[in-house]
């Protein structure tokens, strides 16, 4: 048992005793303490027997990890029912109780970050429970704070609010969706990822492109989105072909410099290689140099796949019809709808980090040759 | 004294006559070969052997067509080394394997037969002998990171030899690894050697490794990089291993000592 692990536990038992005298709720009407409760207090009690032989350390390992991780989740239903009965009510008994599931929830990941499971699906489901529980422990805790303290909505609707706002409007922001991510974000980045390609294997082959281009393709980096994107909107109207001429801008570039790089990634001895085969040009660039540049340009790709979302959606912010997740995010802020600006935000986030892991697996197949791939 | 039979010294593979190579650098010029004359007959193994610096991989490579000579002539099987190259005259192996980590072993040894356009069926069948001979059968579908340096080096071997050139140009292949494995991969290469009655020019720095391999040693010595001395290797042919315990391998060793210490400066 770890130092932490132990003042951890310690600080959880007494906590969950002292806070069986502290008062839960305090209505206007009435003050409740925890035997008014009974949900909470079955949770509470069971906490005691679970916390009480760990800390002695007659519970360990995968029955302790399983053990926490049922009790903080029942405590934390039992607290969400609680507070959702009484928003805004939350007392000190109520935060003490929320230290208590919270310290049993760090416990259980701690637990399992311990265990080395044998089974390769052991090991994978552990590598993948771990960040599971940090984004759920994230979404209670918000959940609790927001509701507990009575935070106005403009300022952080709860996540409950942004999941119902997710449900009762798939139909706008399905269309926010395909405006933004289908027609701006995959257009652009496939047009601004190809010709980066392009201009980088013309840049390689002809020398004093690389000392002309290379510098005004750095200036083309440099400018600030939010002074385009404006002059996109001039070029090419509201829709959402400037989006996309935006998002090209912005991923021309990082793919330009990394296949660059990429293409001068093989050494001397894989090019006198080359040469005393008296391959052409073009044997050279397939066989060799493309394959050695591949981990640089998945490199590009990767990045260029969250700046393309960020593009299309800064660039919405400057004139567009009536759609897109840009517009949704700038109107409803204007018009204190937060639940729908933060529900935009989600589906941005997800579809950014699907596109990321897309990007990523498709990396992993192609250079599986690579030290950082094959492991 | 020439343990050559009269047919092979016939046909003579490389001609070197004055050969220079000066190159300009920041602090003057460097002449890394100067005044080099020498012929290599069809199926000689001739070693060229030196301190570092002495400009033998250098003159393997200006045979090779890697380097460009700035003075004298030179020709292989009577053209220009660059019309040789073209012609893919030699195989090169390098000090490093240099497979590609993308392709298996066989798509390696198949690199140079793809390059050069050779039909599928025709890739495939010299992929199958050439793997045969450097006994790497059995590993077609493996990746060259997970084969052991010898048998990289080994692949790389079979990589040259696919494409079935007359001359074999090796810059210190073996270095890289350690004596058991390298003992091993040098009675091997005398076999294969042997085998296919290939011209073969080899460069190391080690003493026992060109008396074992050679049927003819180059000493050469440094700055400028020149040609100390030719010593014909009196051994047999057909030689093993323990040939390296007979007076005769010693005699011959040690005369290539002499020509390394004589040779080198001690100035430094």
């Amino acid at each position: 048992m770890s130092p932490v692990t132990r003042i951890l536990s310690t600080l959880a038992l007494v906590v969950a005793l002292m806070g069986s005298m502290l008062t839960v709720v305090e209505t206007p009407i009435m003050t409740l303490g925890l035997f008014a409760l009974p949900v909470l207090l079955v949770g509470v009690l069971l906490s005691i027997l679970v916390l009480a032989p760990y800390r002695t350390g007659l519970l360990s390992g995968a029955r302790a990890c399983a053990a926490l991780t049922g009790v903080s989740l029942l405590m934390a239903a039992a607290l969400l029912g609680t507070v959702s009965a009484y928003p805004a009510a939350a007392s000190h008994g109520f935060w003490a109780y929320v230290l208590v599931a919270w310290a049993m929830a760090w416990l259980s990941v701690e637990e399992l970050s311990g265990l080395t499971p044998q089974s390769p699906l052991g090991q994978r489901l552990v590598a993948l429970a771990i960040p599971l529980a940090f984004g759920v422990w994230l979404l209670i805790l918000w959940q609790l704070a927001v509701v507990g303290f009575g935070v106005p909505r403009v300022l952080l609707p709860a996540p409950s609010e942004i999941w119902l706002r997710l449900l009762s409007s798939p139909q706008i922001l399905w269309e926010d969706f395909r405006q933004t991510f289908l027609k701006a974000v995959l257009i652009g980045y496939a047009l601004g990822c190809g010709s980066g390609f392009l201009v980088a294997i013309l840049v390689d082959r002809v020398p004093f492109l690389r000392r002309g281009l290379l510098p005004i393709g750095n200036l083309v980096s440099a400018l600030p989105i939010i002074g385009v994107a404006p002059i996109m909107v001039m070029w090419f109207g509201f829709d959402w072909p400037s989006k996309a001429a935006v998002v090209v801008i912005m991923t021309f570039f990082p793919m330009l410099v990394n296949t660059v790089t990429g293409l001068a990634a093989a050494d001397r001895i894989q090019h006198d290689l080359m040469h005393t085969y008296a391959a052409n040009y073009l044997q050279t660039l397939l066989k060799m140099r493309l394959p050695m540049a591949m981990p640089f340009i998945f490199n590009a790709l990767k990045i260029n796949s969250t700046l393309a979302l960020i593009g299309a959606i800064v660039a919405e912010f400057f004139g567009t019809p009536i759609v897109g997740m840009g517009f949704r995010i700038s109107t409803e802020v204007g018009r204190m709808n937060v639940d729908m600006v933060w529900a935009s935000i989600a589906v941005a986030a997800l579809a950014g980090s699907l596109f990321y892991g897309l990007v990523t697996l498709i990396e992993r197949v192609v250079t599986f040759w690579h030290p950082s791939v094959r492991g | 004294m020439q343990p050559q039979p009269a047919d092979n010294a016939a046909r003579s593979v490389i001609d070197i006559a004055k050969l220079s190579l000066t190159f300009e650098t920041g602090d003057g010029p460097v002449h890394a070969l100067s005044d080099i004359d020498l012929n290599i007959g069809a199926g000689e193994f001739v070693s060229f052997i030196g301190p570092s610096g002495c400009g033998k991989t250098t003159l393997l490579r200006v045979i090779a067509d890697l380097e460009a000579p700035t003075g004298g002539t030179i020709s292989v099987n009577g053209m220009s080394p660059h019309e040789a190259r073209l012609a893919r005259a030699y195989g090169y192996v390098f000090q490093a394997a240099a497979l590609y980590p993308w392709r298996t072993i066989a798509e390696n040894i198949a690199l140079p037969l793809e390059i050069m356009g050779h039909s599928r069926e025709e890739q495939a069948e010299r992929v199958r002998r050439n793997m045969e001979l450097v006994d790497l059968d059995g590993f077609e579908r493996k990746y060259p990171w997970q084969l052991s340096g010898g048998m990289q080096q080994r692949a790389s071997i079979a990589r040259a030899l696919s494409f079935d050139p007359d001359l074999l140009l090796m810059d210190e292949p073996f270095g890289a690894l350690d004596e058991i494995v390298r003992d091993h991969l040098n009675e091997q290469l005398l076999k294969l050697w042997a085998k296919t009655d290939k011209t073969v020019v080899f460069v190391t720095h080690s003493i026992p490794e060109a008396v074992f391999l050679s049927t003819r040693i180059v000493v050469l010595c440094p700055r400028p990089g020149r040609i100390y001395d030719i010593i014909d290797n009196p051994l047999p042919r057909d030689r093993g291993l323990d040939i390296r315990e007979t007076a005769e391998f010693l005699k011959v060793a040690h005369r290539v000592r002499e020509g390394l210490r004589a040779g080198h400066s001690y100035d430094d």
